[in-house]
């Protein structure tokens, strides 16, 4: 089955769009790299190509954790299949 | 697969391996650039290295020039070395440097005798160090004369889910043969630099590292008028789906796979502690970074791209990977080694980790890579600060 979506490590709570774009309601397959499973998720909103999608319901002040580590944190709330961005997610550098 | 235990290289006088066999032609100097320039231009099978700098510079800026100067001619993929200056004795600090890895070098100072009679003694001498050159064989090296350099370039997302996985693959495999290898580009840690900081093998090694960055972190907030929150990630960036500096540090820090690096060197530094991995402090900026490693003495470097950077080198045969199905059709004749079924699950990370060896032990056997054959030369100078 083609992939639509990548999960780099099995830690981690969103996964990559590797297709042009997923539609919303479209039931994706999501490679998981690290040990080679499938999983599938539905998505919620439409994610273009290298976008990112929750892969759990995320509320405000979790960690979003990608290649297994802390890439920032969530400053609105995010439910599961929902897309990933600028919009909902900070650095905690600044 | 089973790796190869040797390639084909050029012994060097000095234990050392070559990946390539060039007859440099090396200006001192921007002011010799013409000389160093006419010289490759009479004597084929010579390659001149114009940069712009190296007057008037002082203190750890001076130093870092001699550093790159020095060990660019050092390189084991330089057979032989003329080396071109204004004044005698700057010219001579450098030659004598060389002088001790056994290979032919012969300083010329222009001073006092005018470009036309310098060019002509300098002619001469890399007439004989190119014929003599010309005559070198490969021969069976081992694995671990191989000395591998990687900094990424145009990075987009698929940098990080593949394409720099690729090249952490191939560091896992490798390293254990007892291959040196470096990495760099010291900004775009920034957002890993804990986690890398912890990847140090020995708590000299850790300390290092966060000095370092705290160093070049203490710099940007010197000279910032913001926060970088603005530039990085860059609006393309963005737009590609990186959506913090932390998403984008740790997507660049999948090229040293699991490694853990043995010591940290200043800019151009050569190893001593023997094979491992290495960071070095530089720049992220392509052809200074790759400048500097090829001066620390690193014979082959990996340059995975995302978006598709176009970056050669001299003396350092830079073997390009993407794994962006588009850059790897549109730009097809700047990627030496494809990995972007990775994103089609058509191949997974040890198959691309085998690619990239494969294509890495072809350019070390005497392959040119793509940017060799376009004619990639970028050699770069880092410059720490102003001159006086």
């Amino acid at each position: 089955m083609a992939t639509d979506i990548i999960i780099h490590d099995e830690k981690d709570n969103v996964g990559v769009v590797v297709i042009e774009k997923i539609a919303p309601k479209q039931d994706c397959s999501c490679w998981v790299m690290e040990n080679d499973k499938t999983v599938s998720i539905q998505s919620a909103d439409e994610i273009p190509l290298g976008h990112k999608i929750a892969m759990t319901d995320l509320n405000e002040g979790d960690t979003i954790i990608k290649y297994g580590h802390d890439i920032g944190k969530v400053v609105k709330s995010i439910k599961k299949g929902e897309h990933v961005h600028v919009h909902n997610v900070k650095t905690k550098k600044w | 697969m089973e790796i190869p235990k040797s390639f084909l290289g050029y012994k060097r006088e000095n234990g050392r391996a070559g990946t390539r066999n060039h007859v440099i032609i090396l200006p001192v100097d921007d002011i010799s650039n013409a000389c160093a320039e006419a010289v490759a231009n009479n004597i084929k099978g010579t390659i001149a290295l114009p940069h712009s700098y190296g007057r008037l510079q002082f203190g750890a800026d001076l130093e870092l020039h001699f550093r790159t100067m020095i060990g660019t001619a050092k390189n084991p993929n330089v057979a032989a070395a003329i080396i071109i200056g204004i004044e005698p004795k700057w010219t001579k600090r450098i030659v004598d440097e060389v002088a001790k890895t056994g290979k032919p070098v012969e300083g010329f100072s222009i001073e006092g005798a005018g470009d036309i009679e310098t060019i002509m003694k300098a002619s001469k001498k890399a007439q004989e160090f190119s014929m003599w050159a010309s005559e070198k064989q490969r021969e069976e090296c081992l694995i671990s004369d191989l000395w591998i350099s990687v900094k990424c370039g145009e990075s987009d997302t698929t940098s990080g889910l593949a394409s720099n996985p690729t090249v952490g693959n191939l560091m896992d495999k490798l390293e254990p043969l007892g291959v040196h290898l470096c990495f760099g580009e010291t900004s775009e840690l920034t957002g890993a630099e804990t986690v890398c900081e912890k990847r140090g093998k020995t708590p000299e090694a850790q300390e290092k590292f966060k000095k370092t960055w705290n160093e070049y972190n203490d710099f940007i907030l010197k000279e910032a008028t913001d926060d970088l929150s603005e530039s990085q990630p860059t609006a393309g960036n963005i737009a590609g789906g990186l959506t913090t500096i932390e998403e984008k540090a740790f997507g660049n820090f999948q090229k040293i796979g699991s490694r853990q690096f043995v010591d940290v060197l200043t800019p151009a530094e050569e190893p001593q502690k023997g094979p491992g991995l290495y960071f070095m402090d530089t720049s992220s900026a392509a052809a200074e970074c790759v400048t500097l490693q090829a001066a620390g003495g690193f014979n082959i470097h990996l340059f995975p791209t995302g978006q598709g950077n176009i970056i050669g080198n001299p003396i350092e045969p830079v073997v390009k990977l993407t794994a962006n199905p588009l850059t790897a059709v549109k730009m097809s004749e700047h990627i030496d080694c494809d990995v972007s079924k990775i994103l089609s699950r058509e191949m997974n990370l040890d198959q691309a980790g085998d690619e990239l060896i494969k294509a890495t032990l072809r350019a070390a056997n005497g392959r040119l890579t793509c940017a060799e054959a376009l004619g990639h030369r970028e050699f770069v100078m880092t410059k720490l600060y102003r001159s006086a």
